[in-house]
């Protein structure tokens, strides 16, 4: 355990802190939440996997398969009690956005009398506040069903209005889909109500967890839900790996999506039998560098605590609102109190676009998202053409809050007059 | 600063005074493109007649580049021949991909070369070509009418 939490100390683990940014500037990354930086640790992680034990894993009979095979399952292992969860609920995917996807196709393939099977006058919930990736993949499971898409609406605080709740959720509804917490607004939803009215109308809940798994500590048993995703490199892991984590009696009765080697029990000419979870939907030569990557970010956050991380996070999300909120003429999109809020501050300039926002923040070598941030139907709520968004991990600091809002009064200055 | 490649003064004054954005109440041809990854969209609308553009109008949001274009593309259309305007866009299209090696003619561009430093901000390229592209587009729709 480090004795303090120190940003500083933990840029150090992050070679891309070393390079020279635009105008000679250091760099101050403010773009986690579209994704993360990578330590040192989770590079070498897949660097030593491919110099030691690359190989097919759950294949061959030699040492390096064996080796290969125990490191991906070393790496689900380690997910396992990331999420609390049980070994065999742990699916790797190449990303959040496949685990959604899989998941949607591998419902929508259920035959009739399975509890998934969904049909005309049947219901999914989902919110404004969903990122593409968990509204696209529903919009087009309601479209090919005949099931129907409802949703929760965003207030103008950028919270979910849950009045409605027994309504939106009725008696038809099969699955509740959302976001943990919204990409653009920091927003946290609050779950536990929506669960229990899930659940007590017989219907799943599917948890978009890409922007709270990186930043505070989740159990999946303690929350009661039935299917979550996240992805490795918003949680300082590499790109190309991701889980879906399932119940397991809801996995092993569900139809795979994808299909081919490893995913079965037994095959003939004409017909093939599903291997259990997790190999049922990991069909092919996984990805088993990135998947050991993805174990090692996570042991890096374990080391640093994620209670630490998100008080941490917590705390530079107070300085900066309580910095934004002393600004002329600029505008935080979302809760401005810090209450069941995340490390995500979106805002807008008056006058100037939030993509001439980013050139010149850029120029002082502060690197943000710019635009509607892949939620587009939230942006067209909320009467935006898009906002300028800081995120906030592990390696940011007070002095990034402070360049940050000094590059603001750049901009504004650049653009008066 | 870098930044002042990026913004000269006609861009900025352009973007604060944009030309001929007001749609005209008719058109030879109308076109709605959006620029699906900053969410930035426009309507233009053209007036051509014996081969003649005699009118590019337009509303929209967007950024400074993306207006300061438009307005810079419609003005520099007006009056034209087809053949001439289309010939344009091109030459505009090759300043936009040449990475920051060339500078624009401006017997041909006009205030178009002020958006040359364009070409060295990848992530800008698309906010400048927005309304060019919406002009090629209605002009090819207009020839088909």
């Amino acid at each position: 355990m480090k004795p303090m939490f120190s940003p500083a100390e933990i840029r150090k683990d992050f070679p891309i802190f070393s390079k020279v940014m635009r105008g000679g500037n250091r760099l101050v990354y403010l773009d986690s939440g579209a994704t993360s930086q990578k330590p040192r640790q989770v590079l070498d992680a897949e660097r030593n996997f491919y110099e030691q034990s690359n190989a097919a894993v759950h294949r061959g009979a030699h040492l390096l398969a064996e080796e290969a095979s125990i490191a991906y399952e070393g790496a689900r292992q380690v997910l396992t009690n990331f999420l609390n969860a049980e070994v065999d609920e742990v699916v790797f995917t190449k990303s959040a956005t496949e685990s959604i996807n899989a998941l949607a196709y591998s419902i929508g393939n259920s035959e009739n009398g399975s509890r998934f099977a969904l049909k005309a006058g049947d219901r999914i919930v989902v919110s404004e506040i969903e990122h593409h990736a968990n509204l696209i993949p529903w919009q087009l499971l309601a479209k090919r069903t005949g099931a129907e898409l409802v949703w929760f609406s965003v207030d103008p605080d950028g919270r979910l209005d849950l009045s409605n709740l027994e309504e939106l959720v009725n008696a038809s509804t099969k699955i509740v889909a959302i976001t943990h917490q919204s990409n653009v607004l920091g927003t946290i939803v609050p779950l536990k109500d929506i669960v229990s009215r899930a659940h007590a109308v017989g219907a799943v809940v599917v948890l978009d967890a890409c922007q709270s798994a990186p930043h505070f500590a989740i159990d999946v048993k303690a929350l009661d839900i039935d299917f979550l995703a996240f992805s490795a490199h918003k949680a300082l892991g590499p790109t190309g790996i991701g889980i879906l984590w399932g119940r397991r009696e809801f996995l092993n009765s569900m139809e795979p999506f994808l299909t081919g080697g490893s995913m079965i029990e037994s095959v003939t000419m004409t017909e093939a039998k599903w291997a259990p979870s997790p190999k049922r939907f990991e069909a092919g030569v996984p990805n088993m560098a990135q998947a050991v990557g993805f174990a090692a970010a996570i042991n890096y956050l374990n080391e640093l605590g994620m209670d630490n991380v998100a008080k941490h996070e917590h705390d530079l999300t107070s300085y900066a609102l309580k910095k934004f909120l002393q600004l002329d003429k600029v505008e935080v999109i979302g809760p401005k109190n810090n209450v069941d809020r995340g490390s995500v501050i979106s805002f807008t300039i008056d006058g100037i676009h939030p993509h001439d926002v980013g050139q010149v923040l850029d120029q002082y070598g502060v690197a943000v998202r710019t635009g509607h941030h892949c939620a587009w139907p939230l942006m067209r709520k909320l009467g935006l053409v898009g906002t300028t968004r800081a995120s906030f991990y592990v390696y940011n600091d007070e002095a990034d809050v402070d360049v940050l809002i000094d590059s603001i009064l750049e901009a504004q200055k650049y653009f008066k007059g | 600063m870098e930044l002042d490649s990026l913004y000269q003064e006609v861009i900025l004054d352009h973007y604060k005074h944009p030309l001929n954005k007001k749609l005209s109440p008719t058109f030879t041809a109308q076109v709605h493109h959006v620029n699906p990854s900053c969410g930035d969209e426009i309507t233009l609308n053209v007036n051509i007649s014996d081969g003649i553009v005699t009118s590019v109008t337009w509303e929209g949001v967007g950024c400074s580049i993306s207006q300061a274009s438009t307005s810079i593309a419609s003005d520099l259309m007006t009056g034209k021949n087809l053949d001439e305007a289309l010939k344009i866009v091109e030459s505009f299209s090759d300043l936009m991909s040449s990475k920051g090696t060339m500078a624009g003619d401006e017997d041909i561009l006009e205030d178009g070369v002020a958006l040359a430093g364009v070409s060295k901000f990848p992530a800008r390229i698309k906010c400048a070509l927005l309304g060019w592209m919406a002009f090629k587009d209605a002009a090819i729709q207009s020839s088909k009418n």
